[in-house]
């Protein structure tokens, strides 16, 4: 597979792939990941709040049957992989955006992913949240928002930078696949311009960018995530 | 005026309830540093969650200046609980906020203009000697500037009542006397009543007027901490009084008196107060229980002699010993 690799004809192809496709790839992938991990983000914040506010220890418990609920759908949601997800994402693409296939439909199937594993992560930061600081704010008469809005989001920030960090990794990860719905980026030029067509330098050049992206989203997750966290200094 | 009635906390359990407290029933004068003291798991953590209904009680009543606490509603608990503060072990800042914005916390949360609230603030660091800190974050502090803090805070709605839980428990002993001295300044000045949790004797010695022991969940005894502390009846009382178990076997109180000494700041560092007496009056006293510590230089701490030979003689002694500046003694 990778004898070839070098070959003065697939460095050629792949000059001209890098030339004329990737730098529209890299737009479609950082857009596509961006767009869908603050959709998700948008709705799996307030459900990962839910989850914790809501629980039998939380500030405001809610019917356990509810929560019970809750957690179901999460888990249910987070077990399908993504791939068959996309699929059944179909009629709610074409719900919501018209279509089902292409670039734009494809952050659809991203968000209903990706909002699950969000909601997971925020529930984590926020349970690290130290329960004494809580009660003291009970003890100042915080009403259950306020102890979210002012206590429980705010001393999490770092947790959930860093965590935000993991989240965009992994929707990118996951746009890499939507090349399959005809969704476009890096992950549709590794595959329909390299694999398909065995032209794996392309593909290798493809993937080198999506590592390169990969790369910039973590270093600038963990300097964030440091610098916004005030117990380090 | 805090009035606790008859009062039963109990947690369900795998094994059965727990009864962490048992027919609490005491009261707590305005103006006064009560102590409530005992030994882990003697229930006085949930008996000061029971006072500003952190915890309910299961059954029994909190009444502060009249008011029913239990009767309340969570919204009206609520404001209630800005009369009633609280400072914590772990002093339990916010760690993502300044500690100008700490003590900014509890106003921004009832409504407090910001720029009022900035002021107040800042005047309360003042009062708390840590004018210059106001833009550093609790992990800037040490442990004695954090508790300064989250009394700052703990000021910043003007409470009638301030609730220590274990407050200098994580401190060494020259800050427990710095956040101790601060604390009855503020009982002083502002007419604050405090009630301390704690289970090291000495802090209730140097700080409280008032104390009730507390004993799996049950009033042991209670009263002004000098008769509590120099004539134990309880054996919990005891038990905290004389660690060793010292008491009658040392001395019988028919035959002897006893006179109970406490330093409170004395300049008696490196002076051999009962030796010197002894040579000085010629009365000999044998010393029942003894815990004393040197700090800065002076003597913190009580001590609890036997006297034979009859009240003249206890007079004598009451007479030299309170001769020392910062000395106190009194026969019990």
């Amino acid at each position: 597979m990778f004898d070839k690799l070098f070959s003065p004809e697939s460095v050629q192809q792949a000059l001209d792939v890098l030339k004329t496709e990737i730098p529209f790839g890299i737009w479609e992938t950082v857009y596509v990941t961006v767009l869908a991990t603050v959709l998700a983000t948008v709705i799996g914040l307030p459900l990962g709040v839910l989850l914790v506010s809501g629980d039998e220890n939380g500030v405001r418990p809610l019917p356990k049957p509810l929560m019970h609920i809750i957690n179901i759908v999460i888990n249910l949601l987070r077990s399908i992989p993504f791939l068959i997800l996309m699929i059944m994402a179909f009629p709610l693409s074409r719900l919501i955006i018209g279509t089902s296939v292409g670039t734009v439909a494809s952050i659809v199937p991203l968000v209903v992913a990706a909002f699950p594993f969000v909601a997971r992560l925020v529930e984590g930061s926020l349970r690290e949240v130290n329960p004494d600081i809580i009660e003291a704010a009970q003890s100042m008469g915080a009403t259950p928002f306020q102890i979210v809005w002012k206590v429980m989001l705010p001393e999490s920030v770092p947790s959930l930078i860093s965590n935000f960090t993991v989240a965009i990794t992994t929707v990118l990860g996951y746009s890499a696949m939507s090349g399959i719905i005809g969704g476009g980026g890096l992950g549709m030029i590794a595959i329909n311009y390299g694999y398909y067509r065995y032209k794996y330098l392309t593909m290798v050049v493809a993937v080198l960018f999506l590592i390169l992206i990969v790369q910039i989203f973590q270093t600038v997750g963990t300097r964030l995530t440091v610098k916004s966290d005030k117990r380090l200094r | 005026m805090i009035e606790i009635k008859h009062l039963y906390k109990t947690f369900p359990s795998a094994d059965g309830d727990v009864e962490a407290l048992k027919d609490i029933t005491l009261t707590i004068e305005d103006g006064d540093i009560f102590g409530i003291i005992g030994m882990s798991g003697a229930g006085k953590s949930t008996l000061v969650r029971c006072i500003n209904m952190l915890e309910r009680p299961t059954s029994g009543q909190v009444i502060i200046d009249g008011k029913d606490l239990g009767a309340m509603s969570e919204k009206e608990l609520r404001a209630e609980r800005r009369n009633i503060t609280m400072i914590f072990q772990h002093f339990n800042l916010l760690q993502q906020r300044t500690c100008l914005k700490n003590v900014c916390f509890p106003m921004e949360l009832s409504g407090v203009k910001p720029q009022e609230a900035k002021q107040r603030a800042m005047e309360l660091l003042a009062l708390v000697g840590l004018p210059d800190k106001a833009n550093a974050y609790p992990s800037q502090l040490s442990g004695g500037q954090q508790q300064r803090v989250a009394i700052a805070r703990a000021l910043a709605t003007d409470p009638k009542v301030l609730l220590c839980d274990e407050a200098t428990s994580a401190l060494d002993p020259n800050t427990t006397h710095a956040i101790l001295e601060l604390i009855r300044d503020i009982n002083q000045k502002l007419g604050i009543t405090v009630v301390i949790i704690t289970h090291q004797m000495s802090v209730v010695e140097e700080i409280c007027q008032h104390v009730a022991i507390l004993d799996g969940g049950e009033v042991a005894e209670m009263g002004a901490v000098g008769t509590v502390f120099s004539s134990p009846k309880s054996s919990a009382a005891k038990r905290l009084v004389f660690p060793t178990g010292a008491d009658e076997l040392v001395s019988d109180p028919t035959v002897e008196q006893r006179v109970r000494v406490v330093f409170n700041g004395a300049d008696a560092a490196g002076k051999p107060l009962i030796a010197t007496m002894a040579q000085d009056k010629g009365i000999l006293v044998s010393i029942l229980a003894a815990s004393t510590r040197g700090i800065e230089g002076k003597a913190y701490g009580s001590m609890l002699l036997a006297v034979p030979g009859g009240k003249e003689q206890v007079r004598q002694v009451i007479d030299y010993l309170q001769s020392v500046p910062g000395v106190l003694a009194e026969e019990v």
